[in-house]
């Protein structure tokens, strides 16, 4: 945490500068470095808040893409049934993720480490296929058509994933900077020695979780109103969502805020930016990446930026404090 | 009467082949003490070489098998040694770090077959594998059967080897406790590298099994790692005889649900099995039969 | 009924019974010692008492509330607090922060169980560790950062497990004086160690056990010359020579 600190205070400015860019320019990109952005600022706010179960908590989640999915179907499900406007699924996604994942919580926090891990991959998969063939309710895997409010038209998309994007990111500041977040960290580094400080640390991993599953419900809640169709294989993906989102993190530095962004912002312009020069190689290059990351700096980029910053320049080893 | 025993005698040969592909990992598990998320990949992998050889010579998969075991033993051995070792260990602030490294090699592996054999599907189709025989009322399906024999031998080769051999034996030693086993004189890391590559042979294996039966693209072995996981948790880690009952009632389990259920359902029977087994079972069968 | 009654406990693992029927009573204040030879079930019986490994049979009440059944974390809030013999520090946050997740047990601002935290730090004399990752201190402070640590949390009985295991004399007397202050200033004090210098020194009553079992009570003076205990330690053939 006292890496966190520091940076915060000395520069409150970067977020600002960063903030005013990312306001004031997107209205004079083209259309394809807009969809870039929307997607980015989608993949930071699922990044961070993967990040706060998986990377401060320690509860390694692979079946985010619940959460996800979940909150795309949101919406999807009720222009689906009732042909509401699929902007409902702002709340009835986020929401959806939310009422599942109390008892998913409950379920598997039992478990601990890989189990965990496994059981939420399960859960994953157990959704894919369920939104997959139940036809009558769930759409089947032909999945949900809806339409585009804004047409052709992408900034207010974009707009919008950027409040959420920048929402989640403070959000998730704020909790790591309160009693949460000490809490969240100590269950962590030691279960039992959180237990043993009076940390009800099932409860505390549940408070990590809501916010977790919202915000990664809402992100599914802007891909469902900007894609206008959502489908069971792409939005409950294990490869596609789950692992995307761990990876994303990974890349960055987990258990630090600006990790994720980094991940997402990388992983963003690799998979889809650089797709229209290579073609299909370009997952591959961000698989070599990740693997040569996890390997050499398995702390991330932000983790591992004192090992960075040795390799480059030669000095004694700087410890980088906190999480 | 009929449909039930018919079911029955699927879903135990589906799940002899199961139990092969499983055994690989539950040896691996036991011995590195994290799951191998390139498992599944790696299967594949030994799958194309067997369609290439398929395609390219002629070679019937249950012969290609012995290259691809071959080829795919390599394969683990360098990437244990190579990738793997090197995260073995390392702390780091998420524990799983070692876990996300296979699964990101698995991936990276998929993403080069595809780029190699494209993704269409592809088999490698013989008259061998429609023709089945009827026995009381039940038809069996040939390659299930032979696919079945094939499975069990190598199982019951590995239990061999595994108890009966000074190799075996440091393998299960070093799987009860490293530390113990290196004070005695076990090369640890070498043995780590050999289970992985010998377990690595055996998904192989057990894809070259599959081959006849279904078809393969590069994303084929998304719900064999799942199943893994549910055998291995099933039997519990590092158990030859523990892998086995996981995969025969694992394979069992699912034609059942795909049976009387709903076919789109089967891969949820494993799942919802495995997470109660988790739950309400910590340590699977192993600790129930005792061994 | 005393302050802390451990009534008839029994903790097994499998066919070994570590903690066999022991029934022990702690008077607000004092400093309890307990001793006995590796392995005898000593903590055991604090996992038993927080609720790590629970009872398997028999009842332990703290302040006239039964806590058998409570979990860790509800225990550790009624007023017991702990340290580990086995050290567990949350690695990579600084000693401060891990002081300060002791305190936020009783206060929900940061900025409360900071300050918490850092006059617990300049008690337990670890002021000048306090920006280190608790995971690069020697042991000898990683065992008072686990004191520290339970402090804070505004403990009214705190165990300490073998806190001076590994210390040298120095650091021995450093602990004995913060065990005396923590009982000064009011906390009662269950007490495990090896090191006699340091349990005989500050124990007002002690108990000795062995496989489980309770072998010898009384003043650190009476366990000292107590035949069974040197038994236990010695062995028999030291026991008749004398
Ligand atoms: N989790 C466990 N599972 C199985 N056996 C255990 C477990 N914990 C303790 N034991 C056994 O219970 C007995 C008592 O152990 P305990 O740790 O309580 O002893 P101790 O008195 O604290 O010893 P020491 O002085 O070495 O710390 C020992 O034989 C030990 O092997
Ligand atoms: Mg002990």
């Amino acid at each position: 945490m006292a890496e966190i600190k520091t940076m915060a205070k000395k520069s409150w400015f970067l977020p600002a500068i960063l903030g005013i860019v990312a306001i004031a320019f997107p209205p004079f990109l083209g259309g394809y470095f807009q969809h870039l952005l929307i997607l980015m600022m989608m993949w930071i706010t699922m990044a961070t808040a993967w990040n706060l179960l998986g990377g401060y908590t320690g509860c390694v989640s692979f079946g985010h893409c619940v959460f996800f999915g979940l909150g795309a179907y949101g919406g999807g499900l009720l222009y689906l049934h009732w042909g509401i406007s699929p902007w409902w699924g702002m709340i009835a996604g986020p929401l959806l993720a939310i009422i599942a994942g109390i008892p998913i919580g409950l379920v598997t926090f039992r478990l601990r480490g890989p189990y965990f891990a496994l059981s939420m991959l399960a859960l994953g998969e157990t959704f894919r296929i369920v939104f997959t063939n139940w036809v009558s309710v769930l759409g089947g895997a032909c999945g949900i058509v809806s339409s585009r409010t804004f047409g052709v038209e992408k900034l207010p998309y974009y707009y919008i994933a950027l409040v959420i994007a920048a929402l989640s990111v403070y959000v998730v500041y704020r909790l790591m900077h309160s009693k949460y977040g000490y809490y969240f960290v100590s269950i962590r580094e030691d279960q039992d020695a959180a237990e043993g400080l009076g940390i009800p640390t099932t409860r505390y991993k549940m408070y990590a979780l809501i916010p977790s599953a919202l915000f990664t419900g809402l992100a599914g809640a802007v891909y469902m109103n900007y894609m206008a169709y959502i489908d069971p294989e792409v939005v409950f993906s294990l490869a596609g969502i789950s692992i995307m989102m761990i990876l994303a993190v990974m890349v960055g530095g987990a258990g630090t805020l600006g990790g994720p962004i980094l991940g997402a912002v990388i992983f963003v312009l690799l998979n889809e930016g650089i797709r229209a020069a290579v073609g299909p190689i370009s997952y591959l290059i961000f698989m070599v990446i990740a693997c040569l990351l996890i390997m050499f700096l398995p702390d991330g980029i932000i983790g591992d930026w004192a090992k960075i910053k040795r390799a480059f320049r030669g000095k004694k080893p700087v410890y980088v404090g906190g999480e | 009467m009929a449909l039930f025993g018919q079911t029955f005698v699927t879903g135990i040969l589906i799940g002899g082949i199961y139990a092969v592909i499983a055994v690989g990992m539950t040896l691996i598990m036991g011995v590195m003490k994290i799951i191998n998320l390139a498992h599944g990949a790696l299967m594949m992998v030994g799958m194309y070489v067997c369609l290439a050889l398929f395609k390219s010579f002629g070679l019937h998969p249950y012969l290609g098998m012995i290259p691809a075991m071959i080829i795919l033993f390599g394969i683990g051995w360098l990437l244990q040694k190579y990738s793997i070792e090197r995260v073995f260990g390392v702390e780091t602030i998420l524990p799983e770090s070692q876990v996300l490294l296979t699964l990101a090699l698995g991936l990276g592996i998929t993403e080069i077959i595809r780029l190699i054999f494209t993704s269409n599907y592809q088999c490698a189709y013989t008259p061998f594998s429609a023709r089945c025989f009827y026995l009381g009322g039940m038809s069996i399906s040939q390659p299930y059967l032979v696919g079945f024999i094939i499975a069990m031998a190598f199982v019951a080769a590995l239990h061999i080897l595994l108890t009966r051999t000074d190799l075996g034996r440091s393998v299960i030693a070093t799987a009860q406790d490293r530390d113990a086993a290196t004070y005695m004189g076990v090369d640890a890391k070498r043995i780590t590298n050999f289970t992985f590559a010998l377990g690595t042979a055996l998904a192989a294996a057990g894809g070259a099994m599959l081959l006849p039966i279904f078809y393969t693209y590069p994303d084929v072995w998304h719900p064999y790692l799942a199943k893994c996981f549910i055998i291995t948790i099933l039997g519990g880690m590092g158990s030859t005889v523990g892998a086995l009952s996981g995969g025969l009632l694992l394979g069992v389990a699912e034609t059942f649900g795909a049976t009387y259920w709903s076919p789109g359902y089967r891969d949820v029977v494993g799942l919802i099995i495995f997470v109660l087994v988790l739950l309400f079972l910590p340590g699977g069968l192993k600790k129930v039969i005792g061994r | 009924m005393a302050y802390l009654d451990i009534n008839h406990v029994v903790r097994k693992f499998g066919g070994l019974v570590a903690v066999n029927d022991i029934t022990v009573g702690l008077e607000q204040g004092e400093i309890f010692g307990l001793i006995g030879p590796n392995g005898s079930g000593k903590t055991t019986l604090f996992n038993a008492i927080n609720n790590y490994y629970p009872a398997n049979s028999g009842e332990i009440i703290f302040k006239g509330i039964p806590i058998t059944r409570k979990s860790t974390h509800e225990i550790c809030r009624l007023g017991i607090g702990r340290t580990f013999q086995v050290v567990k520090p949350l690695r990579r946050m600084t000693v401060l922060e891990n002081v300060m997740a002791g305190a936020f047990l009783r206060t929900n601002s940061a900025t409360k169980a900071r300050d918490k935290a850092l006059e617990i730090l300049n008690f337990c004399e670890l002021m000048p560790r306090k920006d280190m990752p608790a995971k690069d201190l020697p042991i000898a402070d990683k065992k008072r950062m686990e004191i520290a640590r339970s402090l804070a949390g505004d403990p009214e009985l705190i165990l300490l497990d073998e806190t001076a295991a590994g210390l040298n004399l120095v650091e021995i007397e450093v602990v004995m004086a913060i065990v005396r202050k923590i009982r000064d200033s009011g906390i009662t004090c269950f007490v495990v160690e090896h090191v006699m210098k340091f349990i005989m020194g500050i124990s007002d009553r002690m108990m000795c056990i062995n496989f489980g079992k309770e072998i010898a009570r009384g003043t650190p003076r009476e366990i000292a010359s107590h035949p069974e205990v040197i038994k236990a330690y010695l062995g028999e053939e030291y026991a008749k020579g004398k």
